[in-house]
């Protein structure tokens, strides 16, 4: 598997030896605001609690109502932010390998909404409830759409360029919208339970989601890990990557099912988040350059940065708490309009 | 094969009578199917529902002679919603050619530049924050989707409106207003968002004859003004040199146009929510049908009349006795058609 970059590094030895250190030091540096964030994403919230009194319950085995508020709910939800940012950080990034597009997004291309609609389908239809029951339904839709998304994306002999997979992304999107919408209506008792998960929450989640999700999660993550140094051959067009070795149709495959059971698990346990995976591969990008390796693990680490500021914003901003999704769609729009017109003078 | 190809560049020699003496005859027999075709849907259309009525019945109903309770079924309750479809398909079709022929980007319909989410945003805020009735979420309906189609526009012109650039800042400036949207949805209690989610998903259910007056009216005001600048517009395509050239006044023809359109849009939007891809099919299909070098305004409009009516229709009966927004059947056809577009340009790439 690392067998091919090592000429590529070999050969540009002068020049990535002082990066590399700097990449390193990102890094570091990455994992130590995340670290420091996930601690400070405990002491913040609704519920007004002091520094000493979530530190008392953090350490203590008090069952009153702080010890309620700061381990069963607070620490669930960091863990979670943590996760889902990661495998949300890695799906974009991975999505925007395969498909050499650099507007590509889980949510921009419709597969959160393809997740969503099956889940809808399965509250409204088959009564499923609570994460557990979601995850299944939420996979499903995620694999159907990314599939379908690919295989248009790739239709003809160039395959699709970066703004028609969007456009196919967004029709697909709202098809599945306008489904979901009018399930919903016919069934309002499902509507009524999924209207506050479907603007993206991290609120109120608790241990259960964090078991239900983080299985899939954390191996999803850890084979994209193994993906990326292949995902550098791919970058370089199919039919070298092929002459390198790489087996290209294993490649997507694995890849896609990757960003589906990232997505998929996201989405069921937090709703769907869009545009997050669109920013932190190119605010990685932008520090790190195209190299898969580091995109894709600094993804797992930027992305989560991102959600968990997000989310406390979210927090303090409201005092009856702004969905994660709404801040990250804040976030993340205005970058998606500043790339189209900056891309312009290169003729997207 | 090869016959129509030598007979169109053959005819593309003699450019102006020519052509637009063949076009015509096409696009009429065109749009005057699609008049029939629309007209009949309605018929039909008039028929049905939880009292089910013969033709001759409706006719007499439409002509005065039935009983009063026949009357007062046709005249009050279905013949409004038909008339809806009619003319809203009409006013959302010619609004999709306007775009579409003004950003010379076959993408470029008020669905996709943000103008429909927009328009719900203004509506929510209106329906509720401040609790207004149906004239405050038509007055928000237009500013909002107004405000939105002028900031995408704005952001997207730096170097005029072609391309996707367009579509894609509306796509961003979508995302924003549909967070902004689904994040009012989970403020308010179940029933509020139940109704906003209704008028979201456009909806033709509760029209009245006061609420269709307007649109009417508004349609057929912009209808002689359009088909008399139609000719000049079709000149656009050809770039700003070539119709300043020919004696077309393209920054007021621009105007005039984006005017034009938003106010069928709005005429629309307003009454019935945001009824999605009907401007942005329409004309695709009536310029597929009729072979033309631009878009044809009256078989467009008339094609999106019958696609309205026959969506009400399906939405109406797919799964009676519950009637689904029109809004999700058109989401589904529209967003289905645009995809197999975007697939067949790849194959034919």
């Amino acid at each position: 598997m690392s067998a091919l970059p090592v000429p590529r590094a070999a050969k540009s030895a002068h020049g990535t030896l002082r990066s590399a250190r700097s990449r390193t030091l990102i890094l570091i540096l990455g994992i130590i605001i995340l670290v420091l964030l996930a601690a400070l994403s405990l002491f913040v919230g609704s519920g007004r609690l002091s520094v000493a009194q979530t530190w008392a319950a953090l350490t203590g085995g008090q069952v009153d109502a702080t010890g309620i508020i700061v381990r069963d709910y607070r620490v669930p939800r960091t863990i979670l932010a943590l996760i889902v940012g990661a495998g949300l950080g890695a799906s974009g990034a991975l999505i925007q390998a395969i498909t050499r597009n650099p507007l590509a997004d889980p949510g921009i291309l419709g597969v959160n909404a393809g997740s969503y609609l099956c889940v809808v389908i399965g509250a409204a239809f088959f009564g499923a409830g609570g994460t557990l029951g979601q995850v299944w339904w939420a996979l499903g839709g995620a694999l159907v759409t990314s599939v379908a998304v690919y295989l248009i994306g790739t239709a003809g002999r160039h395959g699709a360029s970066p703004v028609q997979l969007v456009l196919t992304g967004v029709a697909l999107g709202a098809i599945f919208t306008g489904i979901s919408s009018a399930i919903t209506l016919l069934t309002p008792e499902a509507f009524d339970k999924l209207r506050f998960w479907a603007a993206g929450s991290l609120q109120g989640r608790q241990m259960d989601t964090v078991i239900a999700v983080a299985p899939f999660l954390v191996l999803g993550l850890l084979i994209a890990l193994t993906l990326s140094s292949s995902l550098n051959a791919l970058a370089l067009g199919d039919e070298v990557a092929r002459s390198l070795g790489t087996r290209v149709a294993l490649l997507r495959a694995v890849s896609i099912i990757v960003i589906t059971v990232l997505c998929g698990a996201s989405t069921a346990a937090v709703g769907p988040i869009g545009f997050l995976g669109l920013m932190a591969p190119h605010a990685v990008r932008s520090l790190v350059g195209p190299d898969q390796r580091w995109v894709i693990p600094l993804s797992m680490i930027g992305a989560p940065i991102i959600f968990l500021a997000a989310d406390m914003i979210g927090r303090v901003l409201v005092q009856s708490e702004l969905p994660v999704g709404i801040v990250t769609a804040f976030l993340g729009a205005p970058i998606l309009i500043w790339l189209v017109r900056r891309k312009e003078a290169k003729g997207l | 094969m090869n016959t129509p190809t030598l007979r169109a560049s053959g005819e593309r020699v003699v450019r102006v009578r020519g052509l637009s003496l063949r076009i015509h005859r096409r696009s009429f027999w065109v749009g005057l199917a699609c008049l029939i075709v629309a007209l009949g849907a309605a018929g039909y259309s008039l028929t049905i529902g939880d009292l089910p009525l013969s033709l001759g019945d409706v006719w007499a109903a439409l002509t005065g002679h039935a009983d009063p309770g026949t009357t007062r079924i046709v005249l009050d309750w279905r013949l409004p919603r038909v008339l809806m479809a009619l003319f809203g398909g009409i006013a959302l079709a010619m609004s999709g050619a306007v775009f579409q022929t003004l950003t010379g980007n076959p993408l470029g319909s008020p669905d996709i530049i943000g103008f429909n989410t927009g328009a719900y945003t203004g509506a929510l805020l209106s329906m509720l924050v401040i609790g207004g009735g149906s004239t405050g979420t038509t007055v928000g309906a237009l500013i909002g989707g107004t405000a939105t189609g002028a900031l995408v526009y704005l952001l997207a012109l730096r170097h005029g409106l072609h391309g996707y650039r367009l579509i894609v800042i509306g796509i961003g400036v979508s995302a924003m207003l549909g967070a902004i949207n689904s994040y009012l949805m989970i403020t308010v209690k179940l029933e509020a968002a139940i109704t906003a989610q209704v008028w979201g998903a456009g909806s033709l259910n509760t029209i009245r004859w006061i609420d269709l007056t307007p649109t009417i009216l508004i349609t057929l005001i912009c209808l002689p003004p359009l088909l008399a600048l139609w000719r000049q517009a079709g000149m656009l395509g050809l770039g700003v040199e070539t119709a300043s050239g020919r004696g077309v006044n393209v920054k007021l023809l621009r105007v005039a146009l984006l005017v034009l359109g938003v106010v069928l849009t709005a005429a629309v939007t307003a009454v019935a929510g945001p009824i999605a891809f009907v401007a942005l099919v329409a004309p695709q299909i009536a310029l597929r049908l009729c072979r033309g070098p631009g878009i044809p305004l009256l078989p467009t409009a008339f094609l999106g009349a019958a696609l309205l009516v026959i969506s009400d229709l399906v939405a109406r009966t797919l799964l009676a006795p519950v009637q689904l927004p029109v809004g999700v059947v058109t989401v589904v056809l529209g967003g289905g058609y645009l995809v197999w577009m975007l697939i067949s340009r790849l194959r034919k790439a």
